[in-house]
């Protein structure tokens, strides 16, 4: 009976440090070399490698309800393009939240200059068509007195349209036969296409107003109805001014207009601090418990402090399988996991301690602590669980990154104590070590 | 006779505590982040000398920041606090900081995300703590006989209701004197404080339903009493241990983590406080145990 419970121990120790270094070529490549192991980087979040994080949030007001996924949808395609245009490895674009409140959040991580990227992204014209609203002849007329008594507040006569830079297929540069001016020749889609006729079809004889990001370039008076979905701006542009603008158009007229709610940019040089800082931290962490346990539970302590840097290995190669994208947040929860991995040995040592008290033999104190510890254990950890489920669920990126890895090392912990301690534990049954007491109460 | 005076004095002191802690946080007030308020960070390091923080007020003298607080950090690091600023705003403080101060880090967080999180944080905390108390009456059912589930979640709720109201009395005090903020990791550090303190009493607790099933000790009192003789080395040894990881990355790791760091490392000492005195009293105190004698 007791060989086959050895025999079973060292054969999940066997597993259980082979996987432990394998686990320890996968995280340290450079130091420990197994062949067939594939050199794979931590993915570090902006904090650590340096980066910039902004929120944008986008104004749906003319936007009809049933249309606005698919405006999100386009908008987040815009801005993927305008970011691909920064060369960032791998930049993250989401889009967050439905009914009313909808935002766009933008992670570029290992950016140079920051406030660039936010003007580039932000710059993107907002294309607009306007036409006169239903009681216009009552506000000219009032804006001209205005005018003539040079106080008082103009008026804008102009409405919006569905009409906006989201139905336009491309823009290009062209020459006008008459005057030898540049402009801006518009195509608009199938459905831009349809609106547009509408839009000249109602205006016969009005003028149709087209905005630039909240600037009036040009009211051109419809004369007839177009169809075909082309239209011409003459803004009186320099040949550069409209070839930027024409490539602005293209690279992305910004389906609905957006601001900035929020950014947060960490510079290059403090995430490599952060990440420096934070492994020194870890590491001294991890030396302070293993120096206690062996204080305090000598052979035990060892055998928990193995089992320790077997569970620091397991986790952090979990990190790079999965992979989880590392941030100050998410090491801060690994560390503290730390503490509480240790928290299970004690339990099951405590206990192991009381029983041999007692006047137990080596071999059924040690069942008795784990199956009496086991409760405690048990229900101590799901509560831990069951409040980093909650902060996972939280949302803002910093909660998510610590409740994962703190809800991953406590499962983690969790099979280090039971297989790893346990096994280990076991093989001293009956062993002359097992005799002299002191060492394990 | 003399534990139960302890644990008796213990409990009162534990009131007071937090008596005294609902008194600084509103006499004082939380000194919220910009996290929770809005408003913009900007932390910078200077490459040769560091001005003084009156130097620095003075050259942003012109430029719309509403109340700027500026404050050194490290040896040439200075972090400067202002209201939600704008991409231009912000180049026209860099400009005015001049080539020699470096940005690290810049934040600008506005107001409606300020106040949404504030809500959001309000509602995690409550659901937390309601999914807690719902398992812990679950697992405890059993003893019914001779404590009810609800007497064992309502004791670990007040335990850490007390570790919450007492780390912001600490957070409040430290925010009035020395200008320490309630951040977004800070709050998160809050709610990990609630999960290991429940944690902690769990444990506690468990020990207390083991001793009622093999009927150990003359009555409850007894029985609680021989559970706590039994598991304060184990509590005291794991919140040491935890502590001194929470110090080394307090110490060492960064200055986002610091606040963080702190919070947990004073409500783990207050959670391991209340689930060895608090909690199980309160048992007892529902029980009409504590002050019969």
């Amino acid at each position: 009976m007791v060989m086959t419970s050895r025999k079973k121990a060292l054969l999940i120790l066997f597993f259980v440090f082979l996987g432990g270094a394998l686990s320890a070529s996968f995280i340290f490549p450079q130091y420990v070399k197994v062949p067939g192991i594939p050199n794979t980087p931590f993915k570090l979040g902006l904090d650590l490698q340096g980066g910039v994080h902004l929120v944008y949030e986008a104004d749906l007001e003319t936007i009809p309800k049933y249309d606005r996924d698919d405006a999100m949808q386009g908008l987040r395609d815009v801005i993927e393009r305008r970011v691909n245009f920064f060369g960032v490895a791998e930049p993250i674009i989401q889009l967050q939240g439905d009914g009313e409140a909808r935002r766009l959040i933008v992670e570029l991580a290992g950016i140079e200059n920051p406030t660039q990227a936010i003007l580039l992204i932000g710059q993107t014209p907002y294309l607009e068509f306007k036409e006169y609203k239903e009681n216009y002849v009552e506000i000219i007329t009032a804006n001209q007195e205005v005018e003539a008594a040079g106080e008082g507040e103009f008026q804008n006569p102009f409405q919006a349209t569905p009409l906006t830079g989201r139905y336009l297929d491309r823009a290009e540069i062209g020459i006008d036969n008459v005057t030898q001016q540049p402009l801006i020749i518009l195509q608009f889609d199938e459905e831009g296409s349809v609106l547009f006729e509408e839009l000249t079809t109602k205006n016969i004889g009005m003028p149709l107003a087209i905005f630039l990001d909240g600037v009036l370039l040009q009211a051109p008076t419809v004369n007839d109805a177009i169809s075909g979905g082309r239209a011409q701006i003459t803004g009186g542009f320099s040949v550069k001014e409209a070839q930027r603008i024409s490539r602005e158009l293209n690279s992305g007229a910004l389906p609905v207009p957006i601001t900035l709610l929020s950014q947060q940019s960490v510079g290059a040089t403090l995430g490599a601090q952060s990440l420096q800082k934070s492994l020194i931290a870890g590491l001294l962490g991890l030396s302070l418990v293993l120096v206690f346990m062996v204080l305090v539970y000598r052979i035990p302590g060892i055998v928990a402090g193995i089992a320790l840097v077997l569970y620091a290995l397991f986790l952090l190669s979990l990190f790079k399988l999965i992979p989880i994208t590392l941030t100050l947040a998410g090491i801060g929860g690994a560390i503290l996991s730390l503490g509480i991995a240790v928290d299970a040995n004690i339990l099951i040592f405590a206990r192991m301690r009381e029983e041999l008290r007692d006047g137990k033999s080596f071999g059924s104190a040690l069942e008795e602590g784990f199956s009496r510890a086991w409760p405690a254990i048990r229900d101590g950890n799901i509560t831990t669980l069951v409040v980093a489920l909650v902060l996972f669920w939280f949302g803002s990126s910093f909660v998510k990154g610590f409740a994962l890895t703190l809800s991953l090392g406590i499962l983690v912990s969790l099979f280090s104590a039971i297989f790893v301690t346990k096994s280990m534990l076991r093989l001293f049954i009956d062993t002359k070590i097992s005799k002299i007491l002191w060492l394990f109460r | 006779m003399i534990f139960q005076k302890i644990q008796r004095i213990l409990l009162i002191l534990s009131f007071v505590a937090m008596a005294g802690s609902a008194f600084s946080i509103s006499f004082f007030g939380l000194n919220l982040g910009i996290d929770f308020t809005g408003g913009s960070l900007l932390e910078a390091e200077y490459t040769k000398t560091r001005p003084a923080v009156e130097e620095i007020q003075k050259t942003l003298k012109g430029v719309d920041l509403g109340s700027l607080s500026v404050q050194h950090m490290g040896d040439n690091g200075v972090i400067l606090r202002m209201k939600d600023i704008s991409n231009e705003t912000h180049q026209q403080v860099l400009s005015l900081l001049g080539n020699e101060a470096l940005e690290l880090r810049f934040e600008s967080i506005g107001p409606v995300i300020g106040k949404e999180l504030r809500e959001k944080t309000l509602l995690l905390a409550g659901l937390a703590m309601l999914i807690v108390v719902l398992y812990i009456a679950f697992s405890f059912r059993r003893t019914a006989e001779r404590i009810y589930p609800w007497h064992w979640s309502g004791a670990a709720l007040v335990a850490s209701f007390h570790d919450i109201i007492l780390s912001l009395g600490v957070f409040a005090l430290l925010g009035r004197y020395v200008g320490v903020e309630v951040t977004i990791p800070v709050v998160v550090a809050l709610l990990t404080v609630v999960g290991y303190s429940i944690n902690d009493t769990v444990v506690v607790f468990d020990r207390i339903r083991e001793n009622i099933f093999k009927h150990v000790g003359f009555d409850l009192t007894d029985t609680v009493q021989q559970a706590l003789r039994q598991t304060w080395f184990r509590s005291l040894s794991t919140s040491l241990t935890t502590l001194a990881v929470l110090l080394s990355v307090y110490l060492f790791g960064g200055a986002t983590l610091k606040e963080f760091a702190f919070m947990l490392m004073i409500g783990i000492s207050v959670g391991t406080f209340s689930s060895l005195f608090l909690a199980p009293s309160l048992l007892l105190v529902w029980r009409k145990e504590m002050f019969r004698s």
